[in-house]
């Protein structure tokens, strides 16, 4: 992961570390909160604790988003006093819809100047982000909401597994990760487990991002807590409740990240602060699915 | 008023539930909103099927979520879909028959703010913002909202509009070519509030028991119009309490 970061992560680019709830990447966030890198525009749909954690410690200088909270807990204080206060620094916003930034994760992915959505009409969002525009339909059906392309640096890309070649299989809450894969100009693919390539090719199907897209792989068990990975653990409820007591004021935002990032040399210390207990309770029973038979053609 | 035996955001969830009587698909958000789709299906609406903005449709959640991405959403789910298909086929492409949607400030239209208190640029308080709201108010086929009365909350100018209700009222909608219907229901702690006039114009329809027309109107930042026929929100069943309280929330966390 440091190596990863120190290449595909320097000051003043883009970067999208996506998932909806689920495969959020806290390894990478932490290791570019380590590396000291600045003036970012952190991209994702829904920043929640890990985008909280990296704009209190300085990171960000902008933020491109369709919804700001804690899910399921509350508001971001952090995200909240760059925006209300500019502390640490002040904090651009861009603000969409999730359909708004679904689409322009499309358009960029697939190459348009832009991508029509029924939304927008009578809601005060094109004022606020003028790059929300409407076009006349050109056959007839009178004006509809456009957004431009998004096109990430670098897309950090949390999945269950993948093989050496970046082929990578994910499963459960699938987001827009398979958009901003092919949105990206760089990514990077972080898996719970790497795995022969005969392990991908026997559910083809379960193939979202292929390797060619992929410019490097990191192994990172547990990357994704507090957030979770389909199969492997669970969202850890306690970390995000203790981040809205935590991150209330700044002195304890510090205190945590001096804690459990900046005084931390990498994740297998970070793993090691949290415990094996913790991790044991992360784990749910299994409930693999039936078999799918592919069937061999000679 | 004296202590009734159940609360009132129970209240709130058993109304909500009883709306959705026949429903077939229906979106949905975590909290109330989620346990009054839990409680339907249990009760008036057993063909109800939940969709989860997160990609999930026809949910079979063993625990309560208590994240619109909670695993336990996945995990027996009829299908899980990307984002892209969530909002491009499923609710786009017109299948969504009722959407919840809540917010911070709502006006006499329906119309929600969930993204800024105060002047945008420098906002007092800086809220969540549109997630999907935006669309699902546009696209949803029927909108029920579920807000607690307060004049905080109902007022008669939102600071910002995120998802459009019925817009300046009448055929707003139709006239901008809004494809769903919009707001149809707001469910409060006090009273059931519907748009069912000419002006699409939120109007007092059902008071919860023991609760009185006054109570209602002074939290309302505007000159809340009434039905013709003003009705009383029937009590909570012993049966539906009793799924809330032991099956669906047992530790009380969306009905306390």
């Amino acid at each position: 992961m440091r190596e990863a970061v120190a290449e595909y992560v320097t000051d003043g680019i883009s970067v999208a570390i996506e998932g909806f709830t689920a495969f959020i990447c806290f390894a990478a966030g932490h290791e570019i909160i380590r590396q000291g890198r600045r003036d970012l525009t952190l991209i994702r749909m829904t920043p929640d604790a890990l985008y909280d954690q990296m704009v209190a410690a300085g990171v960000a200088r902008k933020l491109v988003f369709s919804y700001l909270g804690n899910p399921g807990v509350g508001p971001l204080h952090c995200i909240r006093r760059a925006v209300e206060q500019g502390v640490p620094n002040s904090l651009d916003l861009e603000e969409y819809s999730h359909g708004g930034m679904i689409a322009r994760y499309q358009a960029a992915a697939t190459g348009l100047p832009f991508l029509p959505l029924h939304s927008y009409a009578g809601t005060d969002l094109p004022r606020a982000n003028p790059d929300i525009r409407f076009l006349e339909d050109p056959y007839g059906s009178g004006p509809v909401a456009v957004v431009p392309p998004l096109r990430p640096d670098v897309a950090i890309l949390h999945a269950q597994r993948a093989d050496s070649e970046g082929n990578t299989h994910l499963w459960g809450l699938v987001g827009c990760q398979k958009e901003v894969a092919f949105a990206a100009a760089k990514v990077v693919v972080v898996v719970e487990e790497l795995v022969a390539s005969e392990v991908l090719r026997s559910d083809p199907n379960r193939t979202l991002i292929p390797g060619f897209l992929v410019d490097a792989v990191v192994v990172e068990p547990f990357g994704a807590h507090p957030s979770y990975v389909q199969g492997y653990y669970d969202r850890d409820n306690a970390f995000y409740l203790e981040w809205d007591r935590v991150s209330r004021d700044e002195a304890g935002t510090r205190a945590w990240l001096d804690e459990w990032v900046l005084g931390l040399p990498d994740r297998t210390a970070y793993l090691e602060r949290l415990g094996t207990k913790t991790l044991a309770r992360l784990r749910p029973e299994p409930a693999p699915a039936a078999l799918v038979d592919y069937g061999t053609y000679r | 008023m004296s202590e009734p035996g159940y609360t009132a955001n129970e209240m709130m969830i058993i109304a909500a539930a009883r709306a959705l009587e026949g429903v077939r698909r229906v979106f949905v958000g975590v909290g109330m909103p989620n346990v009054a789709c839990n409680l339907a299906r249990l009760t008036v609406a057993p063909e109800l099927e939940l969709i989860y903005e997160s990609g999930v449709y026809g949910a079979r959640p063993a625990r309560l979520p208590l994240s619109i991405g909670d695993p336990t959403l996945v995990s027996g789910a009829s299908a899980v879909v990307s984002m892209a298909d969530l909002f491009g086929l499923y609710l786009q492409g017109g299948h969504v028959d009722v959407a919840f949607l809540g917010g911070a400030q709502v006006d006499r239209f329906g119309n929600l703010n969930t993204t800024v208190i105060g002047e945008y640029g420098q906002p007092r308080v800086r809220l969540p913002g549109s997630g999907g709201a935006a669309e699902i108010a546009i696209n949803a086929r029927r909108v029920f909202q579920m807000i607690r009365l307060s004049r905080r909350s109902f007022v008669a100018k939102l600071d910002f509009v995120t998802s459009p209700g019925h817009m300046p009222g009448a055929t707003s909608r139709e006239r901008a070519g809004l494809r769903g219907g919009g707001p149809e229901l707001v469910v409060t702690d006090l009273a059931l509030l519907d748009f069912d006039n000419r002006q699409r114009e939120m109007q007092l329809v059902s008071m919860h028991p023991g609760v009185s027309v006054e109570q209602v109107r002074a939290e309302v930042g505007w000159d809340l119009c009434q039905a013709a026929q003003l009705r009383e929100t029937p009590l909570p069943t012993s049966e539906e309490l009793r799924l809330l309280r032991e099956d669906l929330d047992p530790t009380g966390l969306y009905r306390r």
